[in-house]
């Protein structure tokens, strides 16, 4: 082998050796552990303070109102929302205090007026809904059900109320057919209203003998639609459309 | 010629002596020092270990804008959380509002990031449609901001989010500008790139992300996305989804449903 050769050899394995060191040396210290980066950043970044302690935090030590507001209608707005940041308050609750937004500006952050806001979410005007008094004299902050109850099905039940306001059954109740608690409008979806079950409770107006107006028209309950309920050609609250 | 050169090398070998000398020091102390400041960074990573395992993790978010009603609780919270600069420009996730007006123009506002909540929607060419957008960093399977880093200091981590080394970062805003949806900002404090994390300390302890935990109206749903039974892949399949600039082949990681053609 000629002498340059050699030494140039030499030269490569120093050069290269210096490399594989230097590389060594120079790339931080668990790069490449879980992939291409430092392992150690995401130690660092695992490791930084919990502010907000979560949902379930609060009611181990506030269970009655944790359970109140679990059925209510501010169920999905978690207390930390209103009450800010409690990972301090849960370990040292004295020591840590939490304030409560009693204020009347504070609400309308979400419930004021704004069409941006989804249709349905409920809105009112800061300005002209009750003005003078704080949100909180008149709706619980943790159950915030609106005071007074609706008195008319329609409040809720609009389109159906709507659609049998122009149809053949328009001068009937909805409590006609619908035999309903007064606790349904207050817990709607707990305590629900009876719908009619049979053909006969149809029949009670429209069977040939049914003591009813004269201007009901009538069927012949035995064979008319076979053994079908009514409601599977009838829409009740549109009993023309079939 | 030999004799003529011996006198004048005399001082000379006397410099390189001790200059032989402190480059021998050197080459012995540098290996020595590394070596120590490596065994404390290692004996620091060790001592991390969390029962936490990324492997069977994969994160991803849904919002749906139906719900977004533009209070900016997560914008509140999130700085909160993270310790992001309270002022007007530092944000890892914001909302910004839309209106479309009758014209078929699109504006978009987000005063400050829309963490006070947003003065009343008006516009003077009329309102067409209007909706609120939440927004953040998108965490995406293929992310142009860590294909740019020179220093190799924002990367994925095995549970699919993307994260800044902040203490290998050197504030080139290289990613800031790479980032096609604006999550990223240099923290005046620290000079180096900041976004959002997912509240990646939260995560490995069990918790939600901040925006999530107080979103009132549960527009933001986060969970797995390779689990079929996750609250996600459930919002998924229940929802037509979108991602943000799809087409940049970034493949975004936050799933938006209800999302309106005209958001970019
Ligand atoms: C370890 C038990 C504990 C937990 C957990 C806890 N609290 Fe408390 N909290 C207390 C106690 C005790 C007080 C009464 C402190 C006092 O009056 O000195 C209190 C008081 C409060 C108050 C009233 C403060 C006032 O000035 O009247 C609020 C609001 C509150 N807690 C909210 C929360 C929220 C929200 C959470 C969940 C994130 C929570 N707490 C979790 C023990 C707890
Ligand atoms: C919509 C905002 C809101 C939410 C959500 C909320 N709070 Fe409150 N909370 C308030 C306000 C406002 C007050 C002050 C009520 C008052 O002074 O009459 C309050 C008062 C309190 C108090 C003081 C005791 C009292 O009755 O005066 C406690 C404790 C408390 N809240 C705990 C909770 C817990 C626990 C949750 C979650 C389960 C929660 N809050 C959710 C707004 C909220
Ligand atoms: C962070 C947002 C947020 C804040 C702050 C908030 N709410 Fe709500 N509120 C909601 C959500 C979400 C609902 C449930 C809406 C739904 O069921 O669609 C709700 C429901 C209500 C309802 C029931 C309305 C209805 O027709 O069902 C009332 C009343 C109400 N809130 C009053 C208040 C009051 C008073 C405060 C201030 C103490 C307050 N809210 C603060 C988000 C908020
Ligand atoms: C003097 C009592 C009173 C005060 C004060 C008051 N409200 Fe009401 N609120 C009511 C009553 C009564 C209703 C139900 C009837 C109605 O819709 O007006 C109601 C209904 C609501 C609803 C439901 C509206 C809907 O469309 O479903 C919301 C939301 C609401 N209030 C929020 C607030 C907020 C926010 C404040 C404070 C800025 C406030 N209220 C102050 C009495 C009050
Ligand atoms: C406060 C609002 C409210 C009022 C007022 C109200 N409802 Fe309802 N109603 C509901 C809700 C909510 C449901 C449940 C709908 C659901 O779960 O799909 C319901 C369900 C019903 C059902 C179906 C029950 C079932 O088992 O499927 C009937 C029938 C009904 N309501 C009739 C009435 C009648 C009749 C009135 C007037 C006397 C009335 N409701 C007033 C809210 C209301
Ligand atoms: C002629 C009798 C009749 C009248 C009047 C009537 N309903 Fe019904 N309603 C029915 C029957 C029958 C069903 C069951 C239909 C079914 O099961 O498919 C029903 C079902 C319902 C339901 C369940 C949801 C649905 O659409 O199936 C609601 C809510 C309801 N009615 C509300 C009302 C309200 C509110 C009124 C008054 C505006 C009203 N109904 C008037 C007969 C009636
Ligand atoms: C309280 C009595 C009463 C009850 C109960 C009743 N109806 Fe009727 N029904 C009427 C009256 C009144 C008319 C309309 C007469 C008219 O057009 O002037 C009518 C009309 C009809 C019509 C005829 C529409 C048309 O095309 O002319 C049908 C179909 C009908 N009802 C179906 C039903 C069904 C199905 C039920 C059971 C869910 C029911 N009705 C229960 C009183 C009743
Ligand atoms: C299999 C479907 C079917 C069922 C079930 C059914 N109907 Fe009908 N109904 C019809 C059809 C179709 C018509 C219109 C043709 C006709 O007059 O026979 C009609 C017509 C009517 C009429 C109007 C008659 C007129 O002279 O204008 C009444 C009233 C009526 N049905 C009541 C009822 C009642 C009450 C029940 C339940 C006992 C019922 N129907 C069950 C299909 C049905």
């Amino acid at each position: 082998m000629p002498q340059q050769l050699k030494s140039l050899l030499v030269v490569f394995a120093v050069f290269i050796g210096g490399l594989v060191a230097a590389r060594h040396f120079l790339l931080p210290p668990t790069f490449g552990e879980r992939g291409h980066y430092r392992a150690a950043a995401v130690v660092t970044i695992e490791r930084l303070p919990v502010r907000y302690a979560g949902r379930e935090a609060c009611g181990v030590c506030h269970d009655e109102i944790a359970s109140v507001h679990r059925n209510a209608r501010h169920q999905t707005v978690a207390c930390e929302v209103c009450h800010g940041p409690a990972v301090a308050h849960t370990e040292s609750p004295t020591e840590n205090k939490l304030p409560a937004p009693r204020e009347r500006g504070y609400c309308p952050l979400c419930h004021g007026y704004d069409p941006s806001r989804p249709t349905g979410f409920p809105q009112i005007d800061p300005v002209a809904h009750n003005p003078l008094k704080p949100c909180i004299t008149c709706h619980n902050p943790h159950q915030p059900e609106p005071p007074h109850v609706p008195g008319e099905c329609s409040a809720c039940h609009g389109e159906i109320a709507r659609t049998k306001a122009l149809s053949h059954h328009a001068l009937l109740d909805c409590t006609q057919c619908h035999k309903t608690p007064l606790q349904h409008k207050i817990k709607p979806r707990e305590v629900r209203p009876e719908k009619p079950l049979t053909r006969e409770f149809c029949g009670g107006c429209h069977a040939q003998n049914a003591r009813a107006p004269k201007n009901v028209p009538r069927i012949n309950l035995e064979t008319h639609g076979g053994r079908y309920v009514c409601w599977q050609c009838h829409y009740p609250h549109l009993p023309e459309a079939r | 010629m030999e004799e003529q050169k011996q006198p004048a090398r005399e001082p000379l070998e006397e410099i390189s002596d001790s200059r032989r000398e402190f480059l021998t020091t050197c080459s012995l102390a540098a290996p020595l020092l590394l070596l120590s400041l490596r065994a404390a960074e290692v004996a620091a990573f060790a001592a991390g270990d969390t029962p936490y395992n990324p492997k069977e993790h994969y994160y991803g978010m849904g919002v749906d804008v139906d719900r977004c009603i533009g209070c900016g609780r997560c914008v509140d919270a999130c700085k909160t959380e993270n310790d992001v600069p309270r002022e007007p420009f530092y944000f890892r996730t914001w909302v910004e509002r839309y209106v479309v007006t009758p014209e078929g123009e699109t504006l978009v506002d987000s005063p400050n990031g829309g963490m006070s909540g947003f003065p009343p929607t008006h516009s003077e060419k009329g309102i067409l449609r209007t909706f609120f957008v939440p927004k953040l960093c998108n965490h995406c399977d293929n992310p142009p901001c860590v294909q740019v880093c020179p220093v190799g200091a924002t990367f994925k981590t095995e549970d699919g989010v993307v994260l800044v080394d902040q203490e290998y970062c050197i504030g080139c805003r290289y990613c800031v500008q790479a980032c096609p949806y604006g999550a990223r900002f240099i923290d005046p404090r620290t000079r180096t790139a900041e976004k959002c994390t997912f509240c990646y300390h939260r995560l490995v302890r069990g918790l939600l992300p901040a925006c999530v935990e107080v979103c009132p109206t549960g527009a933001r749903v986060f969970g797995e996305i390779q689990q079929r039974s996750s609250p996600l892949v459930r919002f998924t399949r229940r929802h037509k989804i979108h991602t943000l600039k799809g087409h940049l082949n970034t493949k975004p990681k936050v799933y938006y449903a209800n999302l309106d053609e005209e958001v970019r």
